[in-house]
């Protein structure tokens, strides 16, 4: 439909949207209330997911499901979506932000000739155009941007825009537009798993546990991890952290690591240098626990405790057990 | 093999800045400058690519005004063979998709086999520069590079992408183009004669004209900067560790709801 508001689908690769999907749907329906669109590339979908979809908002589902769309190559997307949006001339593209679709919205608006404004954190509607704020500058200011023409793209910061409330049983009609496959110049080769710590990722989590340089050493991020399957938090660490090989890279926190956005952030040992602010200030509540009373972190915490964190941590964990079990 | 790097000037993260007074800009007085950290990976693996092959040129091209040569020269104190500098007020309030046209018109010129990119810049931390430049030249792209091999008669790349919960290994015909992540390399210091080496080396300076590239206005325009909104001030929990961490178990649950 013309004029809409495009959702880009980020799954779980086994047919089902992300979760971050309810915040981009809830950001759209707020923005282009009953004009929500949620474009979904896969190669395949459940019928859970597309009627997950509906429940949270999207007005229409425009399925373009194909054996050549995973893996997610750029070359092949672009093509698929660039199509589809010549002939439903969409007023808005979202995505959130995610590794793949950082790339594929960068490419997908170079190919419709259009700005991109990457990992936005809000929208406004002025007459008729859209200025999307975004930090810049290490978070350290805000940058309001608008686009000269439309479809306006975007990707979207993960929990930070209040997420659609399910409506159960609500539907939407979804459409099955035919996929032109572009030929890839790509070669798939193999995935590779992380081991998993059966802790929520990074950059979904909504509450994140962060270690740094005060943890002493790698062996000692088991307290942490221990911390985070009682309240259900991700664990991630500071550069200091990782540049002395205790965490691998996909752990750091920060400007040359994950940007995160929790509801509750909990800093242990961390001093809060700029590089390390820059990829979780946007946090909700910050928590920070170090020995040094003159830790830049305490400067945007939300409280704090001054004690060392080798005490505070396993103190922590038995209150929040004790809290949770009730 | 030639190699082309794209870098970044950007104004260094413990840096301040302020905005300027035309209220969309930052005060770059006193700013001190770096290389974007991101491209200095990318720097270091063209470098490596070079020396383990034996052979190959590597070029270094960054747009902006006339202080990012700093930047250029200290990319052949590295090791760069020489440099292009994108350097026209046409270019001054280039977005993105302007940025990676004029790129992709040097890029044409210079025939290169692979770009390598930072994955983003950390002043407007936008990452869609390497993607674009993909698009524009029709070459295929892998994002948030971990490891990377080039084949031996040099006519494809084998590139390891990060991506949520693991890495994902592609086979890209060369030419392509590949963003780099942390955790590529280690980036080398430049050695003194690097240093002074780089100072003969040539930093060929470009106009808007000589790409045969029209002055097109920005796709997407800054409307303005604005300071953070300040955080409501907070609070330092007292007493030992079993009370303090009480106190904040019941203040995270009943005042703040964050649990």
């Amino acid at each position: 439909m013309p004029n809409a508001f495009w959702c880009i689908v980020e799954d779980d690769r086994n047919g089902l949207p992300k979760k971050v999907m309810a915040e981009v749907i809830g950001e759209a329906s707020r923005l282009a209330p009953g004009k929500v669109e949620a474009v979904w590339l896969t190669d395949k979908a459940s019928e859970a997911g597309l009627k997950q979809l509906a429940e949270w908002g999207a007005t229409r589902v425009l399925l373009l499901e194909h054996a050549a769309l995973a893996p997610y190559r750029s070359e092949v997307w672009v093509a698929a979506a660039a199509e589809l949006a010549g002939k439903e001339a969409p007023k808005a593209i979202f995505a959130p932000v995610t590794s793949r679709q950082r790339e594929f919205v960068a490419r997908l608006a170079a190919r419709l000739g259009v700005g991109l404004a990457a990992d936005s954190v809000g929208f406004a509607l002025e007459s008729d155009s859209l200025v999307a704020t975004r930090p810049v500058y290490a978070g350290k200011l805000l940058s309001k941007v608008t686009w000269a023409k439309s479809p306006w793209v975007a990707t979207l910061r993960p929990n930070v825009f209040r997420p659609a409330e399910g409506q159960p049983g609500k539907t939407a009609p979804v459409e099955r537009p035919a996929v032109a496959a572009a030929a890839a110049q790509m070669k798939f080769v193999e995935r590779r798993e992380e081991v998993s710590t059966g802790l929520p990722e990074l950059t979904e989590a909504e509450t994140v546990i962060s270690g740094g340089r005060g943890m002493k050493g790698p062996e000692n991020y088991v307290i942490l991890e221990d911390l985070g399957r009682v309240i259900g938090a991700a664990v991630g660490a500071s550069r200091a952290a990782v540049d002395a090989g205790w965490r691998p890279h996909r752990f750091q926190i920060g400007q040359t690591g994950r940007t995160i956005s929790p509801k509750l952030y909990l800093g242990f040992g961390v001093s809060g240098a700029i590089q390390h602010l820059a990829g979780m200030r946007t946090s909700k509540v910050i928590v920070a626990i170090n020995k040094d009373p003159e830790a830049p972190i305490f400067k945007i915490a939300d409280f704090g405790i001054v004690a060392d964190l080798f005490e505070v941590v396993p103190e922590l964990t038995k209150e929040f057990k004790k809290l949770l079990e009730k | 093999m030639k190699i082309l790097v794209t870098i970044k000037q950007v104004p260094d993260t413990a840096t301040q800045v302020k905005i300027a007074a035309d209220g969309k800009s930052i005060d770059t007085t006193g700013v001190t400058w770096i290389v974007s950290p991101y491209d200095e990976f990318a720097v270091e693996e063209a470098l490596r690519i070079k020396e383990k092959r034996g052979q190959g040129e590597v070029v270094a091209v960054s747009l902006g005004p006339d202080r990012v040569k700093e930047a250029l020269r200290s990319c052949l104190a590295m090791g760069c063979d020489r440099a292009i500098h994108l350097n026209d007020p046409a270019w001054s309030a280039a977005d993105t998709l302007a940025t990676a046209r004029a790129l992709a018109a040097v890029i044409k010129q210079e025939e290169p086999a692979l770009v390598l990119c930072g994955r983003q810049a950390i002043d407007d931390d936008m990452g869609a520069v390497t993607a674009q430049l993909a698009e524009i030249l029709g070459w295929p792209c892998a994002y948030w590079i971990m490891e990377e091999a080039i084949d031996a008669d040099g006519k494809s790349v084998r590139a390891a992408r990060q991506v949520e919960g693991g890495l994902e290994v592609f086979d890209l015909p060369l030419p392509a183009v590949l963003a780099a992540q942390k955790g590529l390399n280690e980036p080398r210091y430049p050695t003194l004669k690097g240093i002074m080496g780089a100072k003969k080396k040539e930093i060929k300076d470009v106009k808007a004209s000589d790409l045969g590239a029209a002055a097109e206005p920005p796709q997407l325009s800054i409307v303005g900067l604005q300071a953070l909104p300040p955080r409501p001030p907070g609070r330092i929990i007292q007493g030992d560790v079993p009370t303090a961490v009480k106190e904040l178990v019941r203040a995270l649950r009943e005042d703040a709801k964050a649990i």
